[in-house]
């Protein structure tokens, strides 16, 4: 919608936005708690709230919108195929496309956890539709396994709705989620944190009675000390990966270190004329940095399709000492840019530099789970320009 | 917050808490005398974070989200919120008051459910439209 609303206000004449679902907005309608609109708004909105501001506007356009709509296919030419009941197939001539796609969670599977394959268990996300959109409660006594923000989220909720949370484990020495999430979801409630544990054992044959849980060592691996806990529910909330076939079907050059595709700082991509923005292209801590990427996307889309896109040199971005990755992978623009990067280690009192020492940072705490972002203007983007790539490292001060 | 750690009767207390005012998020100890005077805080490191410990300490605050019944729409639940903060011991009595609530469509976003809850001064708002 940020994309969609971006384009229009650019004076694009003729924008299709599609969506699979019934309604616009996507997983925020279920994510029905506050904390949304803080950077954006300046507002402490909920999901359906943030997601309201958006459609409200879309409404006053004459944007062409198409629900319970699935984009199957993107050939050769920007030509979209898409599927619905009522209309059959569509074929869909685009000058630009931006992909918004969102991610998916990481699954039980993905994380191998051994045991029996009862009823009980679900992705944190899959508990939340169910409460927050359908109704059901999917459990009394829970174990919620990673403390990745959803899964913190989803203690909070069904302890809000009767249920008992026993325990959140964290494979890793810190927790996923933010801060103020562990504060008023699992302190709030006394719920009990795990670090360095992980659920090495579920039990029950129809429903889950229960999980067996390890203290991990250095490298993840169990250690001796386990403890059991009987419970009828498990939710994992172990990390999201960006939701990509359609893109891998174009093919666009995917990034393995952000499952996305490779992208420049007017969010396009491998292929010219597709952009992407949002979840899909890099998991982002916060929904306000998706719409800001979504209207970078749908300003340089719709400069694309009138012929106004500019063709400037492309500098790429590496990751350097304690980055795990910095998106985007190419900086072209000149007027202003924003990178992210995501560091590999928590650490204290920090110095972010760069190549040439175009960018220099002093921060008190990095962490894993919360992006770092970083700014630039047109006179550290000229520096960039004249360099053959543009490292960022993260160290100590 | 949950840690607390209240010594016997008639000595002075120890509660510890974490900032959540940035990323750095302090681990604050704030002594209190019996009455719940405050007399030192301890590890918060800057103004912000030391008002919000102060809060934290005597009067904790929270928005409250949930959902309620509702007939006639697309979906059995609307999504609500608190239209402003609530004393933070009174979360499971609204919860309770929350789950007893049901409306019919069409509701609009910001729509009262229901006014001045548990004589809090505090409305229940709908977050959505939600129809047919």
């Amino acid at each position: 919608m940020a994309a969609a609303l971006k384009a229009h206000e650019m004076g694009v004449k003729n924008i299709l936005l599609v969506d699979r679902l019934p309604e616009p907005g996507g997983i925020l309608q279920q994510c029905i708690h506050n904390g949304f609109g803080l950077q954006k708004f300046h507002k402490d909105l909920t999901g359906p709230e943030y997601a309201d501001m958006y459609i409200k506007q879309l409404k006053n356009t004459n944007i062409q919108v198409l629900l319970q709509t699935m984009a199957i296919e993107i050939s050769k030419h920007n030509r979209v195929i898409l599927s619905n009941k009522a209309d059959g197939l569509i074929e869909v001539c685009a000058k630009a496309i931006v992909l918004a796609m969102g991610c998916r969670e990481r699954t039980r599977q993905q994380v191998s956890i051994p045991g029996t394959r009862p009823s009980g268990i679900f992705t944190a996300g899959v508990a939340q539709r169910f409460m927050n959109i359908e109704g059901y409660l999917p459990g009394k006594e829970v174990v919620v396994v990673g403390s990745g923000d959803i899964g913190l989220i989803m203690a909070r909720r069904m302890t809000l709705e009767g249920a008992k949370v026993h325990a959140v484990t964290e494979l890793l020495p810190y927790p996923g989620g933010l801060t103020r999430n562990i504060v008023q979801c699992l302190n709030d409630y006394d719920i009990p944190l795990y670090l360095r544990h992980n659920v090495i054992e579920i039990y029950g044959k129809d429903r889950v009675t229960g999980v067996k849980i390890a203290n991990v060592g250095e490298e993840g691996s169990p250690l001796q000390k386990t403890f059991e806990v009987p419970c009828d529910t498990l939710l994992f909330s172990v990390g999201l990966i960006p939701e990509n076939e359609l893109s891998r079907m174009v093919p666009l050059m995917m990034n393995s270190l952000t499952g996305g595709p490779y992208i420049d700082d007017t969010f396009m991509t491998s292929k010219p004329g597709v952009f992407i923005c949002g979840n899909a292209a890099f998991v982002n801590d916060l929904a306000d940095y998706v719409s800001l990427e979504g209207e970078i996307a749908g300003g340089s889309a719709a400069k694309f399709a009138v012929g106004n896109y500019p063709n400037d040199t492309r500098i790429p971005t590496v990751a350097g000492q304690n980055v795990r990755f910095v998106t985007p992978n190419f900086i072209s623009r000149n007027d202003s840019a924003t990178l992210y990067i995501r560091v590999k280690y928590p650490m204290t009192d920090v110095r972010i530099t760069s190549t040439n020492n175009v960018i220099h940072m002093v921060k008190k705490i990095v962490k894993p789970s919360e992006m770092i972002e970083i700014k630039l203007d047109a006179e550290m983007l000229k520096k960039i320009k004249s360099l053959k790539e543009f490292r960022i490292d993260v160290g100590p001060e | 917050m949950s840690d607390q750690n209240n010594l016997p009767a008639g000595r002075q207390a120890e509660r510890k808490f974490t900032c959540i005012m940035c990323p750095l998020g302090c681990a604050v100890t704030v002594k209190a005398d019996d009455s719940g005077n405050i007399l030192e805080i301890i590890g918060s490191r800057c103004l912000k974070g030391e008002k919000y410990i102060r809060d934290e300490f005597s009067a904790p605050k929270r928005v409250l989200t949930s959902t309620v019944a509702i007939e006639g729409a697309k979906f059995d639940r609307l999504p609500v919120r608190t239209s402003d903060f609530i004393p933070k011991d009174k979360l499971f009595d609204l919860m309770k008051e929350i789950q007893k609530i049901k409306v019919k469509a069409p509701i609009n976003i910001g729509d009262i459910i229901l006014k001045n809850i548990l004589g809090l001064n505090v409305d229940i708002v709908a977050t959505r439209d939600l129809s047919l």
